[in-house]
């Protein structure tokens, strides 16, 4: 059984118009429709991927998944249950077992917090156990993401590198015991050669402690190296989905060909094709019904603005595009 | 690969020092490198390298606390070190050496049009009159690939690939001799990076400067340099011919950042990281910078700063082991080398 | 056997001590200003042990004649009033009142300064909005018509000139630090307390508080330094508590003897005394600027 299932998750924005145009002309509100109807499916021990560039809806996903923002439409469903109307108990284990890595090290930590203080934080909030057994499991986990409790619980977050800190992060979301971690580019802040001891950090913890994980990036080398599979999102809505190997090898959406051709290789004896692709980047506001890319899409005739494909995500193994041109781009 | 003519601009032994509280920190030292004309001189390296100051230091925009000495720095033959101040701003700064800066939205001031602060800092460069200017603002527009009818907004109605093409046009307007380009897509999506990237490419040819790309993305550098060279610690740890940097890396640090980089073409690659992390550069240079974090360390490298060989076609490394190389490759590629 | 925890708790109040002193420490005006306010709270403290006569008591010479109007003398030290009482006890227990005056409205007004700043700016909204409208009603009132209307109307009881003080101090702070609450809510750190499960009570007054302390502090310092003028004022305007005896009421006892040309002395012990504590005060928190506002650090 799916461990978190999302159903037609859906996130807009309304943009009220100025006063003189609400009042005299009354101009209707216009909505930024972040996230529409996105379903997605994360299995246990599953480590899922989503990429997209800025504004695809994304992070706003992540936080809604995390409790920090509430969806507009849709559903959110963890080990079969709707989470949108929990309370009490039922909300406390949820806000547990569900925790979130943060982007910016140097902006996630609380400069007044000793490490030790943060990453008894979510215990101490949430009462889970006694002072001292908290201080036992703050320092047992400390030592577990590499950093020795003696030499760092009474530091302060400006006196650690960006990689100890994200260190502490990662720390503080797992001595909560998740069973389903939400990494929102937990390594774009950091340098390159940390970075892949920060990545192995999180596989190791999560072949040890078994969490399923949504992992977001803009970077598609590190999704390809970390996540099990994989969803292309844009402006709001998710593009195409499958194993992760997979989609970066073969993409099938116009799309993510564009996305994943447009990444340069550490090599200058090759050479890459130019993304086929038209116009800029816009906004979802009050967008047409269909895809959302068929505005700068090579292949997309009229009928592309007007319905768009919602993907089957149950299937670990399914590698879908939303695109009803599919036969005539693989064709061509 | 045109180094082979007279240099537009020639470096031997930069050095930049602060002056903090807690003594002098060495930001810069001993950086010597010859840039070509037409040339694409990518400079890389990660967070605290030096390149910042490197590049701060050429333009003259060293905060007061610091100080930037050289045995040798020349734009075209003349002699920038000699140069005052004024003489500097009046003759080179722009007019010559311009930049493109990491973050264009702050480089625009909001409350003027985009075209009449391109077209103002020609003008106060050189005598020229406003519809001239226009028109020739309208050009550069065209060759970044921006419509010429957006010179009349302001900056906020750009989006920041937008902010950062018109920014290299501006770059652009004086005809300089070399264009230094710091981080020019960090921070933009990898199709609005593309964009760029290409249409940089694609006039290269016809504006004929030199540039000067500094970046931490060892993959925009690869694609876009002639020549490149790999900063840590302050010092140039490696410098040569793209293609001969990849296919013979010498230093350690350079083996290292080729392990931790992704690739898009070979996801399933294990990623190993540097175990430790960059030095702060406080008190004076008595030993390689990367020894601390070199599993290929030796006695001889805390004793010295090692100094640079010629390892052959223009390829300088600056280590003490550059005639064990096959061997450093080949223990690189294990995890286990790179533990602490 | 003492708990791990408690003993790690009690590491880090050490800590925060150790720090609060270094930071006073650091510069020689407030490390001044710091010793100034502790002597006073001494003095303060044990009034009635130093003071050598009652305030009220007609005091007489070593060679017994009645001491009206004496300037400072070795018996004297801060000469005598026209009516024979004894300047040096009256300023020791005027500190009394007026520390008592400055801490307790200052502390009172920073408390409600410091909550209606928090709620306000935390939560936004309409909360806020009547918040922050309340506050506008109260800078509309001016400082002391106010006080000595509402004195005028209550008495002339210490309760209420404190009341009054406090009445009218807590909007400055309340301001401040809403605008403060404000910026540190957008920070990411206060989206991962939430995520973690943080309440809003915990949000508040645990990760956002701190953060606010040096400008909490340095309002505090403010207030009281206000609260010990306005007190001063009032008394000086014949709207203190007639029961007791404050350095501004002192000046109001000149005042109404009108020796106030020949009589320096009696002028100048308040007099140096008022201005010596807010000086104090205001370099003690001269010193949480610099943390509170990082431009203003040297580094």
């Amino acid at each position: 059984m799916a461990i978190l299932e999302l159903e037609r998750l859906s996130r807009h924005f309304e943009v009220r118009p100025g006063f003189v145009d609400r009042v005299v002309r009354r101009k209707p509100s216009s909505y930024i429709k972040a996230v529409e109807a996105l379903n997605l499916t994360v299995g246990h021990n599953e480590i899922l991927g989503i990429a997209g560039e800025s504004g695809c809806g994304k992070s706003t996903t992540c936080t809604m998944v995390a409790g920090l923002l509430a969806p507009t439409g849709g559903d959110i469903r963890y080990k079969g249950d709707s989470v949108l109307d929990l309370k009490g108990a039922g909300l406390m284990e949820y806000r547990r077992r569900v925790q979130m890595i943060f982007q910016d090290p140097y902006e996630s930590l609380n400069p007044r917090f000793r490490i030790s203080e943060i990453v008894a934080e979510g215990p101490t909030a949430l009462s889970l156990w006694d002072g001292d057994e908290i201080d036992e499991r703050v320092n047992a986990m400390l030592n577990a993401v590499g950093l020795p409790h003696h030499k760092y619980a009474d530091r302060y977050p400006h006196e650690l590198s960006g990689g100890e800190r994200q260190r502490v992060g990662i720390a503080s979301a797992l001595v909560m015991e998740p069973e389903m971690v939400i990494a929102d580019e937990p390594l774009s802040m950091l340098d390159v050669s940390i970075r892949a001891g920060i990545l192995d950090l999180f596989k190791d913890m999560q072949s040890q402690r078994h969490f399923s994980a949504i992992y977001v990036s803009h970077d598609l080398s590190i999704l390809g190296n970390v996540a099990d599979r994989l969803m292309v999102m844009y402006l709001g809505q998710a593009m195409e989905i499958g194993p992760a190997l997979e989609v970066i090898r073969n993409p099938k959406h116009p799309y993510t060909r564009a996305l994943i051709g447009a990444v340069p290789v550490p090599d200058p004896r090759t050479r890459r094709a130019i993304p086929n692709i038209r116009g800029d980047i816009s906004k979802p506001i009050d967008p047409p019904p269909g895809c959302r890319f068929a505005p700068r899409c090579p292949h997309a005739d009229a009928s592309c603005g007007e319905r768009f494909m919602e993907l089957d995500t149950a299937d670990p193994h399914l590698h879908q595009a939303a695109c009803h041109k599919l036969d005539v781009i693989n064709d061509g | 690969m045109a180094a082979t003519t007279e240099p537009v601009l020639s470096i031997r032994n930069l050095g930049v020092a602060y002056e903090t509280s807690q003594g002098p920190v060495h930001a810069v030292s001993d950086v010597s490198f010859d840039v070509g004309a037409d040339e694409v001189f990518g400079i890389a390296g990660e967070s605290g390298c030096g390149k910042s100051t490197l590049i701060r230091s050429l333009l003259r925009l060293l905060p007061n606390n610091g100080t930037m000495t050289a045995e040798r720095c020349t734009y075209k033959g003349r002699d920038l070190m000699a140069m005052s101040d004024e003489a500097f701003r009046s003759t080179i700064q722009w007019q010559e050496i311009s930049l493109v800066p990491q973050s264009a939205m702050a480089s625009f001031n909001p409350v003027y049009r985009v075209g009449d602060q391109i077209i103002e800092s020609m003008r106060a460069h050189r005598r020229m009159g406003r519809a001239e200017a226009w028109e020739r603002a309208a050009g550069l527009f065209d060759v970044v690939g921006l419509q010429a009818d957006l010179l009349r907004n302001y900056p906020h109605e750009f989006s920041g690939g937008m902010r950062q093409r018109a920014m290299i046009a501006m770059a652009l307007s004086l005809d300089p001799g070399l264009i230094i380009m710091d981080e020019p897509t960090t921070g933009l999506d990898v199709l609005v990076q593309e964009r760029i990237l290409r249409r940089i490419r694609e006039i290269r040819a016809e504006i004929h400067s030199a540039i000067i790309l500094i970046t931490h993305d060892i993959a925009v550098i690869a694609e876009m340099s002639d020549r490149i060279a790999i900063m840590y610690g302050g010092e140039i740890m490696e410098l040569a011919p793209s293609v001969d940097l990849f296919e013979n890396p010498h230093h350690p640090y350079t083996l290292g950042l080729e392990n931790a980089f992704p690739s898009i073409r070979n996801v399933g690659k294990d990623l190993i990281s540097i175990p430790g992390s960059p030095p702060t550069l406080v008190g004076p240079v008595e030993s390689c910078p990367f020894e601390p974090r070199c599993p290929f360390r030796i006695d001889g490298c805390a004793a010295a700063n090692p100094a640079v060989v010629d390892v052959g076609d223009g390829h300088q490394v600056r280590c003490l082991q550059t005639g064990d190389v096959a061997r450093m490759r080949t223990l690189a590629r294990e995890k286990s080398t790179w533990r602490s | 056997m003492v708990s791990s925890h408690l003993k790690r708790r009690l590491k880090y109040l050490r800590l925060a001590l150790v720090e609060h002193y270094r930071i006073i420490n650091a510069n020689p005006l407030s490390r001044f200003g710091f010793w100034v306010i502790v002597v006073f709270t001494l003095v303060a403290l044990f009034a009635p042990l130093i003071a050598p006569y009652d305030p009220w008591e007609m005091v007489y010479d070593s060679e017994g004649n009645f001491a009206a109007l004496q300037p400072p003398s070795w018996e004297f030290p801060m000469g005598t009033t026209h009516l024979g009482y004894d300047l040096f006890s009256q300023l020791v227990l005027a500190t009394r009142t007026t520390l008592l005056i400055g801490a307790t409205s200052g502390l009172i007004s920073i408390i409600i300064g410091a909550n209606i700043g928090l709620i306000a700016g935390y939560y936004g909204g309409k909360l806020d909005e009547v918040l922050m409208r309340l506050t506008d009603i109260l800078y509309g009132m001016p400082f002391l018509p106010f006080i000595i209307v509402l004195i005028a109307l209550f008495g002339r009881k210490l309760e209420f000139v404190i009341l009054a003080i406090v009445l009218i101090i807590w909007r400055t702070s309340a301001r401040v630090i809403r605008a403060q609450t404000i910026s540190i809510k957008q920070r990411q750190f206060i989206a991962m307390a939430k995520a973690r499960g943080a309440s809003d009570f915990r949000i508040i007054y645990k990760h956002i508080l701190p953060n606010v302390l040096p400008l909490l502090l340095l309002y505090a310092a403010f207030n009281i330094a206000w609260s010990i003028i306005t007190e001063a004022s009032a008394s000086f305007l014949g709207f203190g508590d007639g029961e007791t005896i404050s350095w501004g009421g002192m000046l109001y006892e000149l005042w109404l003897s009108g020796k106030t040309r020949v009589a320096w002395w009696w002028f100048a012990s308040p007099s140096v005394c008022i201005i010596l504590l807010v000086t104090s005060l205001v370099f003690v928190s001269r010193a949480y600027e610099e943390v509170a506002n990082p431009r203003l650090r040297k580094r």
